[in-house]
Order: C-alpha cells, then structure tokens, then sequence
C-alpha cells in the first residue's frame, strides 16, 4: 500500500480513514438512542426538586467538537423562585443561564 | 400447496439507492430459480416499483402487492409466473402514491401465505430507511446487503445493520437475522491502484460475510434494457457467474471467492480469497 501512496491517485486509504471514525461514532451514538432526551429528563427532574421552572423554557444543546464536546443547558427560572409547587408571577423577561444566576450557582449547589 | 414448504425470506437492502438492489433481486432470484428453486421475489418500493421492468414483466401487471393486503385480489392473481423460468414469480409493487397502503399486518400475511408456497421469498427493499424499507425487512430470515465500494454506500449498509439487528421481527425476539453482504459494481483494478475501496476494507469496516462481488459491467446495464435478469440474459458474463456463485453459497454451498472476469484466470489469481 505504501507504494501505491507515492501516486497521489490512491484515496482509497482516505475513505477507509474517514469511514472507520465515523462509524465509530455512529454505532456508539446508536447504542444510546437518545441520550440528550435522557439527560433532559434527569436533569429537569434534579432541578425542579429545588426550583420551580417552566419545563417549556428549558433548552439542552449538545455541542460536539473535535477533543471535548459541550453540553449547554439553558433553563429559565422566574426571579421569585422558591421551593417546588410553589408558583410565581413574576418570570424574568430573557432567559438567562443558571450558571449565571446571582442567587445560586450550580457550582455551590454541586460543592 | 401439495407439498408442505417452509421458505427461507430474505431481504436485499442497502439504504443507500442506485447500488443494484432490484438488479441483484431478480438476478439472484433468476439463478436460484434456475437451480431447480421455486422462488418468489417480491417488490417492496411502493410507489416507484421497477422489479417488473427490470424481469420484463410490466406488462403484465393485474394486480399487486397492496391489492392483495387490501383482499382486492387474492394472491394467486397478483403473482406473475416468469416466462422463461416457470418456478420463477414476482409479486409487483402498487404504483399508488400512499404511503401507509403497506401495513405490517398485512405484509405478515401475505409472507405466511407464501412461506408454505415457496423455497425463497426475496423482498427487493426500496432505498432509503423508512416504512417500505423496514417492512421488507421486517420478516426477514436472510439479509443481503448489497454494497458498492464507496463512502455513502458503505455508511448505509452500516445504518441497515443496525435495523436488521433491531427493528426485525427476529431480532426483537432475541434472534439473529443472518447477513450477508454483496458487493456490487467493483473495478478490481480500480481497487488495486487505491482508488477504490478494497473488499477487505469494506468487510473489516462493516465485519459482515462476504456473498458474492459483482464486477461491474456493461452486461448488467444491457440485461436490464431487455427485462432480463443479468443471470437469464447472459449466464456466461462475469456478473451472472459472480450472482450464480452468491445464489449457491445463499443455498449453504462452500465456493471460493473470487471476482469473475473475462480474461479468465488472470484476476482470478490475483484477486482469488477465500470465502468469509
């Protein structure tokens, strides 16, 4: 093969190269079907033992990048929030992340 | 219906369109057949039907597959007994435009009526991974998946795999639907310049195998010009011997592997492998 390297005709390798990691990043993903769905419903279900939201402004994105993927989750908490059941009227006019939330992080919460 | 018959279904499918499903279709149901098989393929692209074109047998369409689901007409009527090989038949698909005239009902029916009627039921799989696709699929005892070595093409079969092993009704019963995969369209010599992906890439990527290769060649396209199976048309072409070989090793027999071709020999031994 290494011969056939020297003509720059030989793409065969290439696509060889290119399948193999997609495909092994495609089976892995099919193995967890659905594991943005998943991770939506046990985080939402964390968080509103604490907070009380609104489950419709609540987003999660994944983003997958070459070495290290994010996960953003972008939950909406009206600023009177207080213990689950509770209900406020006042909600915050743009959603803003929680990790920015001046009251509580989820950084103390972890720690 | 005198003789008490239990055939082996099997699906030929490949996600990804124009690979060769209905070529491979009729040309392996035409060899089997001519093996003394009594074999009936089936056409499961709703809407786009073409197995009746390429077998040559467009004309003669009465009835289809959705007609006898619907029990507008009963089996026997839709089934088109081939002209030239009398244990050859094809169940044509509708041309209408609903999607959902294929029920799985009403495919499990029609496939146990034929299971007591036939040595092979062949579903010829429309391209792509929805209903029709997963219906053909879905009783399958036999999966070939047709392949051509290139990206696309081999991404799909990979994403076909993962249905097979999911969404049939074997598999969901904890079993296993047996695969095999079918290259089609290969330019041994493309391959060995590195141009094109070799057999060994694409069966340690896919790790399914191998059938049969199908060279490509200018017999395929001229039987499918005259409505017949490349197997029919011209039996002593690379492609015929290449389908004649895979249908013997889909009945269980152990035949090397190799890439027919003209010049007999010479790419025989250098592209000769054993069979996986």
């Amino acid at each position: 093969m290494k011969l056939f390297n020297w003509f720059s005709r030989s793409s065969a390798p290439i696509a060889r190269e290119r399948l193999q990691i997609l495909l092994a990043h495609e089976r892995n993903e099919r193995h967890q079907p659905d594991l943005l769905g998943v991770l939506r419903e046990e985080i939402l279900t964390l968080i509103s033992r604490h907070v009380s939201f609104d489950p419709d402004k609540v987003q999660i994105k994944m983003d997958r990048g070459k070495s290290v993927s994010t996960l953003a989750v972008d939950i909406e908490i009206p600023n009177s929030f207080g213990a689950p059941g509770e209900t406020s009227q006042h909600r915050r006019p743009r959603s803003k992340r929680l990790r920015n939330d001046g009251a509580r992080t989820m950084d103390q919460r972890v720690a | 219906m005198k003789d008490k018959k239990s055939a082996r279904v099997v699906v030929v499918t490949s996600g990804k369109g124009g690979v060769g499903k209905t070529t491979s279709t009729a040309a392996l149901g035409a060899a089997l057949a001519h093996l003394g098989e009594k074999v009936v393929v089936i056409d499961f692209d709703v809407g786009l039907r073409n197995l009746d074109l390429v077998m040559g047998a467009e004309r003669r369409v009465v009835f289809d597959l959705i007609n006898v689901i619907h029990g507008v007409a009963k089996l026997p009527q839709a089934l088109i007994r081939d002209k030239r090989l009398e244990n050859l038949n094809l169940l044509p698909a509708s041309q209408t435009r609903d999607k959902d005239a294929l029920t799985e009902e009403g495919v499990a029916k029609v496939i146990a009526e034929l299971r007591s009627k036939f040595d092979w039921i062949i579903c010829d799989s429309p391209a792509g991974i929805e209903r029709g696709a997963t219906l053909a699929m879905r009783y399958a005892d036999t999966a070939v998946i047709v392949t051509n070595p290139e990206v696309s093409s081999v991404r799909d079969s990979d994403r076909i795999i993962g249905l097979l092993d999911s969404k049939t009704e074997k598999a969901e019963r904890g079993e296993y639907v047996d695969k095999h995969l079918l290259v089609t369209r290969y330019h041994p010599w493309r391959a060995a310049r590195g141009e094109m992906l070799a057999i060994d890439d694409v069966l340690e990527i896919l790790s399914v195998p191998l059938l049969g290769i199908i060279p490509e060649s200018e017999e395929v396209l001229r039987a499918s010009n005259v409505g017949s199976p490349v197997t029919l048309n011209s039996p002593a072409s690379p492609p015929a011997r290449a389908y004649f070989e895979a249908a013997r090793r889909l009945k269980g027999e152990t035949i090397p592997m190799h890439v027919p071709s003209e010049s007999r020999g010479i790419f025989n031994k250098l592209f000769g492998r054993k069979a996986a």
